[in-house]
Formats: C-alpha cells, sequence, structure tokens
C-alpha cells in the first residue's frame, strides 16, 4: 500500500566486522523522528558468502553473520517496541539459521514475538545449479571444488516480505543498495519499472552501504580533512522521499561528518562507468547528480536518473584456490635496510623454483608496489633504520607454500645480522569467478517463519 | 607574477578515494575548490594517470568526468594483481591507491595557490 510519509533507512553495519555499537544512536533517531524507519546492517563483501559457507561446513547452524547477536541485542527490542523494521544479509550463507537465532533472541530479550522472513533465491551452490554455472562461466569455470556460487539478487522479495507484515527480512546475497530500494518500494509502492524513483533509491542505498564511509569514517586525513570524533563516528540516515531523493544525516551528538566532501567521495565509491551502475532493479546515471550541503551534517542528492535494468544477473563463484602464506622479520638501526634487502635476496634463492614471491620492505616500498616487484626495482636503495621485510606466495599445495614459512623462521639463525620479531601465517586462498546469468535462471522469494 | 607556475601534488588540488571489484581499481578525483576544475580536466588525464601507475601496467585507464560533482572518477583495469584473492600485496584491495594517484605532479598558475588544500 502506497505511503506517502518520508521514509527513513538508517544503517548501522558497512561490512562483516564493523563496530557493533553503531546501531543504538541510529535507532534512537529513527524513533524519535516518529517517522515510518528501517534499519539496515549490510554485512556481505565479495568473499564473505564464502567463508561462510566454509564456516557452515563444519557447523550446519553457523554460516550466518558471526556477529549477529552483538549488533542486534542492543536495538532489537526496540526496534520492535516501536515499529523500526529490519533488513539486512546478515544471513550470509544460512539466512533460515539467522532467522532462528534472531527469534532465540527476542526470546532472550523478553521481546514481543518478531515476524521474520526469510529472503531466498541467491544460492546456486548446490549441484543442481551446476549446470547453469559451467554454461555462464565458460572456460572460467573453476576446476577446483566451489565453496560459494551466489546471485545478486534485487528488491522485490525484501518489499514483498515487508508488505507481508515482516518486522524482520534475513537475507543472504543481494545487490547492497536493495537493502534500501526494498524498503522504498514497500513504502511507496512504486512501480518496478519506475526507474528513476528505482535509481534515486539505490543511490540513497550506495550512499548508506558503507556505514560510516560517507560520515567522516574512511576519510580523515590530519590537516587536509580533518574529522571530529573518529572513535565515535554516527552511523548514516538517509531520508528518502516520495520521487526516491534522499538527504543523507547522522544521528545528533555523535562524532564524524556528514558534508558534501563525504557524500561525493561515497557516491563515487567501486563505481565504475557513472552513467551506468547496474544493480538487479535498475541502471542508475549519476552523470546529472549534484549534492548540496542543507543544514549541519546534511547533504542532499539530487539529479539522479534511471534507466531499465539488465535482463541477466550478476553471479559470484568462489573456489578453492589453495594456499597463501607470508612471513615478516624487522631490522633496524645502522644498515637496517641493507640487512633487510639481503635478507630478502636470501628468500628469493632458497624458495626459488617453488612460486613467484613479492618482497616488500615495510616502511620503505611495499603498499604501492605491484607483485612482481618492478616498483620496489625502481626504488633506489636508501638507508632506513627501521624496516620491516615482509615476504608472500601463494601455492596449490600446502607443503609447498609452507616452505615460505620454514624459510622466513630460518632467518634467525641463518640471516643477517639482529633481524627479530618473526611473524608468519598460513591461510587457505578462495578464488573468485563472476558471471552473467538470465534473470529467469533465479527464482526468488521469501518466505515467514511460523 | 601571476604567469609563475608552482608544481605541486595532486593532494593539494583534490581528494579521492579508491574502490576495487576484482582486478579493477576506481580512485574518484575530487576538487577542493572550483577554481581548481579547469586545472584538473587539463592535467589530470587518462596519459597521465597511467604513466602514475605504470609499474602497476594497466590494460586500460578510463577517466569519466562529472563537472556538476566537481570531480572525476578513474577506472583503471588490471592494476591488482588479480585483485583480492590473488594479489599478494600486503593491501590486496589496493585501497591505498588513491594516494599514489594524489602523488601526482601538478603545474598550478600562482594566482591559484590561495585555493589550494594544506600549508601555504
Amino acid at each position: 500500500m502506497a505511503n506517502h510519509s518520508p521514509l527513513l533507512v538508517g544503517c548501522a553495519a558497512g561490512f562483516s566486522g564493523d563496530r557493533t555499537d553503531a546501531a543504538a544512536p541510529v535507532v534512537q533517531a529513527l524513533v524519535d523522528s516518529g517517522r515510518p524507519a528501517v534499519l539496515i546492517f549490510e554485512t556481505l563483501a565479495e568473499r564473505t558468502l564464502a567463508l561462510a559457507q566454509l564456516a557452515r561446513r563444519g557447523n550446519p547452524e553457523a554460516g550466518y553473520e558471526p556477529l549477529l547477536d552483538d549488533l542486534l541485542r542492543p536495538v532489537l527490542a526496540q526496534c520492535l517496541r516501536h515499529g523500526v523494521r529490519i533488513v539486512s544479509n546478515f544471513g550470509a550463507a544460512n539466512p533460515h539459521g539467522a532467522a532462528l537465532r534472531i527469534q532465540q533472541l527476542a526470546r532472550e530479550l523478553g521481546a514481543r514475538r518478531p515476524r521474520v522472513a526469510v529472503v531466498h533465491g541467491d544460492d546456486l551452490s548446490g549441484p543442481e545449479h551446476r549446470a547453469l554455472l559451467a554454461q555462464a562461466l565458460g572456460a572460467d569455470m573453476p576446476t577446483q571444488p566451489i565453496v560459494s556460487a551466489n546471485a545478486y539478487i534485487g528488491a522485490q522479495p525484501i518489499a514483498d516480505a515487508l508488505r507481508a507484515g515482516a518486522d524482520i527480512v534475513v537475507c543472504g546475497r543481494v545487490a547492497d543498495p536493495s537493502l534500501v530500494v526494498g524498503p522504498a518500494l514497500a513504502h511507496y509502492g512504486w512501480q518496478l519499472d519506475d526507474w528513476d524513483r528505482l535509481a534515486r533509491a539505490t543511490m540513497a542505498g550506495h550512499l548508506l552501504e558503507c556505514g560510516a564511509q560517507v560520515t567522516g569514517g574512511y576519510f580523515a586525513d590530519p590537516g587536509y580533512k580533518d574529522v571530529a570524533g573518529l572513535a565515535c563516528l554516527g552511523y548514516p540516515i538517509a531520508e528518502i522521499d516520495a520521487d526516491g531523493h534522499c538527504s543523507i544525516t547522522k544521528p545528533a551528538g555523535t562524532g564524524g561528518r556528514v558534508d558534501e566532501r563525504t557524500v561525493k567521495e561515497q557516491l563515487l565509491y567501486e563505481l565504475h562507468d557513472p552513467a551506468a551502475y547496474l544493480t538487479p532493479d535498475v541502471v542508475a546515471d549519476i552523470t546529472g547528480a549534484h549534492v548540496a550541503q542543507a543544514g549541519t551534517d546534511r547533504v542532499r542528492l539530487d539529479g539522479v536518473r534511471g534507466h531499465a535494468r539488465t535482463p541477466t544477473l550478476k553471479v559470484n563463484v568462489c573456489f578453492e584456490s589453495g594456499w597463501f602464506a607470508e612471513g615478516e622479520i624487522s631490522y633496524a638501526g645502522a644498515r637496517a635496510e641493507a640487512r633487510a634487502r639481503l635478507a630478502g635476496e636470501v628468500l628469493r634463492e632458497r624458495l626459488a623454483g617453488v612460486a613467484p614471491l613479492r618482497i616488500d620492505l615495510i616502511g620503505v616500498a611495499s603498499v604501492f608496489g605491484d607483485d612482481a616487484g618492478r616498483w620496489l626495482a625502481a626504488q633506489a636503495p636508501g638507508d632506513a633504520r627501521d624496516v620491516r621485510l615482509r615476504v608472500a606466495l601463494q601455492h596449490t599445495e600446502h607443503a609447498s607454500a609452507q616452505r615460505l614459512v620454514r624459510e622466513v623462521t630460518a632467518l634467525y639463525c641463518c640471516g643477517p645480522a639482529g633481524g627479530g620479531g618473526v611473524r608468519t601465517a598460513m591461510r587457505p586462498r578462495l578464488g573468485t569467478v563472476s558471471c552473467l546469468v538470465p534473470r529467469a535462471a533465479v527464482t526468488t522469494g521469501f518466505t515467514l517463519l511460523d | 607574477m601571476t604567469d609563475t607556475v608552482l608544481t605541486v601534488p595532486l593532494h593539494r588540488l583534490a581528494h579521492g578515494r579508491t574502490g576495487d571489484k576484482g582486478n579493477r581499481s576506481n580512485i574518484s578525483v575530487i576538487a577542493w575548490h572550483p577554481a581548481l576544475w579547469d586545472v584538473l580536466v587539463d592535467q589530470v588525464t587518462e596519459e597521465a594517470v597511467a604513466r602514475q601507475f605504470a609499474e602497476r601496467r594497466p590494460s586500460q585507464v578510463t577517466r569519466h568526468v562529472l563537472p556538476k560533482l566537481q570531480a572525476m572518477n578513474f577506472v583503471l583495469d588490471g592494476v591488482l594483481d588479480g585483485g583480492v584473492n590473488d594479489a599478494l600485496n600486503v593491501d590486496s584491495h589496493g585501497k591505498a591507491l588513491s594516494f599514489l594517484l594524489l602523488d601526482l605532479p601538478v603545474q598550478v598558475p600562482a594566482a591559484l595557490v590561495q585555493h589550494l588544500a594544506g600549508p601555504r
């Protein structure tokens, strides 16, 4: 049913591992506004779902956001009491498991029993979908075991679940902005081909999906871009009007800032062609967009246009791709850089033929460099006095990757003088390939838990 | 005096942020002040950015210009050694790369110095 009172959407997480004390001030601001309001948590990066699938293999009840309790416990009862609905992809590889946990959590908190909806259709990891993936991926189809395969699905099942009365909508892989488009669709009753409005709500979602990255997080650069209160950042709230236009704000009394600069940086974050930002819901066009300060910590976004959505959905497939090994050792004082460089040469000789070795001199040249070492080779040797040698390689075989760990450790006795602080790590590697599948191949929907 | 030209790093004229998808990096370049916009458009070109990232061997550099936002978006293909799942870089997302781009030297007429960010 169409409703034309402005909708507020607050975002209390921008990735799995985000601060878990962000939600309380956001929910308080939503409740204080007295307006229809939704709280979202965005907790799925490209790799997160594969890690969740691995967790579920070990424990069939796991596979959803590990911090689910920490995220919801502070605000669940208040949201249920005041009708703030919650939409999130924190279901990850096990949305049904997350939904059961949420019901249990509500009981523990003495809150009323929530109506929890589970969105399904994104998970294509089952054997029945293998042929579809093989066709879509062609030569890119992994030969190694597939860990996860998920379609980025859109806002419609979220909107349908909210219209059916869900208090909480638990998703796995949905496009991040769809977490906002879904509630806006349900609230305003827009048509599914109302491209301009869908595109505007999509960009509101894009601004919210990384949490504090639009409110002063990931922005501070002392002397150039100062941000007060980084230790207590306020997370964003979008006020979305009936045409989909949005203003971005944050809760009063929190740290951070919302201004044209923070909003522009986030508007262009992870965006490629600004005329065609592709989501399952719409193709958004921000070439005519502009942002304007509309008050303290309040910025309005205008001028977004939309075009018809594409006939396909993006699918990410993660597969086991061997092992990643890295090791570090520090050198300090006179000739530290020369000793670190010598240690790197020793490792290159010892590990010749195992796999291409990346060498970094942390404190001299490490981050900007390429894996092949062209950047490091272009830096003339200097006389840095505090240098940490860091090396890394990957290999399909565990034992071969582990050679690096052993050789770095052996530098304690066999390497240059004064090396200390060896740290080593071995991690399983996940590869990712992407493809497009026809929309008709992906059946989405929702289930309301009893 | 007004004919004098200074060479300053791009971070005096613009700020920006890096994003990544697979082996593709995008970096925004946002003018600190409208008066600096023309200098940015003239000098922060696809060719200049490709040179700044030469060791990263970009297969393609594409510039999208957004005058209403006083911003440009650079899309750099093939610069992440395969991206977050394949790169050996300690920063496998390439999140720090905006600061490599912001080191690009830019020639600024003395008359615009008052609009630069940072130390005078």
